[in-house]
């Protein structure tokens, strides 16, 4: 049976009057990808600003490995791994690649107090800087600054950044988003080696991509969930269909 | 490589050549340059904000002024104080109104984080200005400066001019070494994060309040080192060091060296102190030295929209124009 990782029970966000996110339940296991679509405000973008703990939920609550992580601030869910990507890409652009993964690896150990000491000379972070870098295919580009990349390279920094800081589960917010061919295909093929070890929620428009690479879906509709299951099972959902209203699902 | 070589030559000449002034200066001069050392402390503490941290502070006078009254609050009426008491203990004074600005402060963001700090100064200034407690607009003296004994050795005397000039040089090179060690460490490369992106800092692990009121407390001891030197140099201070105008002579101190650097910090408080005696020459610009606050600012708003890097950034600026090459930064954060 898969681990669960990250637990969702009944997530709910108010903004005033309005429901952005309406009792939303999932489960993020080890070795699969959850993938979140819905049209746009939809609420899936919030939801996973509630998981990362970006925003806190008006109720419901959020497990982290069984723990109840529903009133930690988001620096601590962090450091207890849940990793996030951003629907813009949100890179330190004057550092090098290896020094953005390398602060990145620094919020596993701080160490504020050793002024003294260089940090690009870090026995710790370093390497898991490397480390990051090269799994998410940016090995050759380490010292490039980052804000010189291609987007699609951006993209894969801000994957490697996630990486860096050792997350058990990985909340990925559009990581195709305006990619090409050749770049989407890269990311898909990082994303699904990425699954072996990880827990993985995709906010995904590009349904292609999304039903290659899904092992769940759960689709959204103003804030509530329409439906929840096997791609298969979702794509023959008479209610997707019509909330898609012929769309490619 | 050969840029952080670049940089350390020019630290390394800037500070010999600061050392070397008295033999060849004369009295008004020493006094002049040992003034805008002061200014170059307090130009870095807030660059640590400012350009490190990306924390516009516009209450830096507070610390600097505070650790002043409290250098001559803490002396004794008759006797030479101990400067190995006297000068934490004033900087103590300017990082603990730090922490009780910082905590409150750092709360608000952008413009509102702006506003409030400048309110809590102005708040320090009334209290100087309008009770006994800091003699009023009169300010109040210092009557004996202070003196670094050891067993009944007097090793330095800050009634002396030029061992005050060395000793506030000395005090320069320490705040400036130790920002620079500080910047590159793992804290400092936070905080360089912290500028450019705190919600990817916050999503990344950090806590980014702890770092910021540390820094913000760092700065506040390191102007209050100013504050101190400036309160011993003069023998005197009154409620003008606490003012709005100093909080804003040295931000523009560092807007005008270049912000995230600390060469600019020290570079921008030279900078600032010569176009302020050169505008106020009778000698260059006759009557129209009256008006020399007119001409500062134009010359400020020139330069700053001539160059976007400030002075620090003057000589590459002209290279790249030249060669007709982009400039692509790939500074991070404060540079030494």
């Amino acid at each position: 049976m898969s681990e669960v990782l990250l637990r969702a029970r009944d997530v709910t966000r108010r903004f005033g009057g309005l429901m952005a996110v309406d009792r939303v339940s999932l489960d993020l296991t080890r070795g699969s990808v959850h993938a979140v679509i819905g049209t746009n405000g939809a609420g899936k973008s919030t939801l996973i600003n509630i998981l990362s703990g970006e925003l806190p939920a008006s109720g419901g609550s959020v497990a982290l490995h069984g723990t109840d992580v529903t009133r930690w601030p988001q620096p601590r869910r962090a450091r207890a791994g849940i990793g996030r990507s951003y629907q813009r890409t949100t890179i330190f652009p004057n550092f090098s690649v290896l020094e953005n993964c390398r602060l990145a690896a620094q919020a596993r150990h701080q160490r504020p107090w050793a002024w003294w000491s260089d940090a690009a000379a870090c026995r710790v972070s370093v390497p898991a800087a490397r480390a990051a870098a090269l799994r998410a295919g940016l090995g050759d580009e380490l010292d490039r600054p980052a804000g010189t990349l291609s987007h699609g390279q951006r993209r894969q920094l801000e994957i490697a950044m996630c990486l860096a800081t050792a997350p058990e589960v990985l909340l990925l917010d559009e990581p195709l988003a305006g990619m090409g061919a050749e770049e989407t295909e890269r990311m898909l093929a990082l994303l699904a080696e990425l699954k072996a070890d990880h827990a993985i929620a995709l906010v995904e428009h590009d349904m292609d991509a999304v039903f290659r690479i899904a092992d769940v879906i759960t689709v959204m509709v103003n804030g509530a969930v329409l439906a929840s299951g096997a791609p298969q099972a979702v794509r023959a959902n008479p209610e997707v269909q019509a909330a898609y209203l012929g769309a490619a699902v | 490589m050969a840029m952080q070589s670049g940089r350390l030559a020019s630290v390394l000449i800037a500070a010999l050549g600061l050392a070397v002034w008295p033999l060849v200066g004369g009295s008004f001069s020493i006094d002049l340059v040992t003034k805008t050392m002061i200014y170059a402390i307090v130009a870095l503490s807030l660059e640590l904000l400012v350009g490190g941290t990306g924390l516009v502070c516009f209450g830096q006078a507070a610390f600097f002024g505070l650790a002043g009254y409290a250098a001559v609050k803490l002396s004794p009426q008759a006797a030479a104080p101990s400067l190995f008491w006297l000068l934490p203990a004033s900087m103590a004074v300017a990082a603990a109104y730090a922490l009780f600005m910082g905590a409150l402060s750092l709360r608000t963001r952008g413009v509102y984080f702006i506003m409030v700090t400048l309110a809590f100064a102005q708040m320090a200034y009334y209290v100087v200005h309008d009770t006994p407690l800091g003699g009023g607009t009169d300010g109040i003296y210092l009557y004996v400066k202070p003196v670094a004994e050891v067993a009944g050795v007097l090793l330095l005397d800050l009634d002396n001019p030029l061992a005050m000039y060395y000793f506030v040089l000395a005090c320069l090179a320490a705040a400036f070494v130790f920002l620079a060690l500080l910047m590159r460490s793992r804290f400092g490369r936070a905080l360089s994060g912290i500028k450019i992106n705190e919600q990817r800092m916050r999503a990344t692990g950090f806590s980014t309040y702890p770092y910021k009121l540390a820094a913000f407390v760092i700065s506040g001891a390191i102007a209050g080192l100013g504050g101190f030197l400036f309160a011993v140099k003069d023998g005197f201070v009154n409620p003008e060091l606490l003012s709005w105008h100093l909080s804003g002579a040295v931000l523009i101190m560092i807007i005008l060296g270049g912000l995230g650097h600390l060469r600019g910090a020290v570079l921008g408080a030279f900078a600032f102190a010569l176009l302020q005696e050169l505008f106020k020459s009778e000698a260059l610009f006759g009557a129209f030295a009256k008006h020399w606050l007119l001409a500062l600012g134009l010359t400020i708003i020139a330069s700053v929209a001539l160059l976007p890097r400030g002075l620090i950034g003057a000589g590459s600026l002209l290279v790249h124009r030249l060669r007709r090459t982009p400039r692509i930064d790939v500074g991070a954060g404060v540079s030494r």
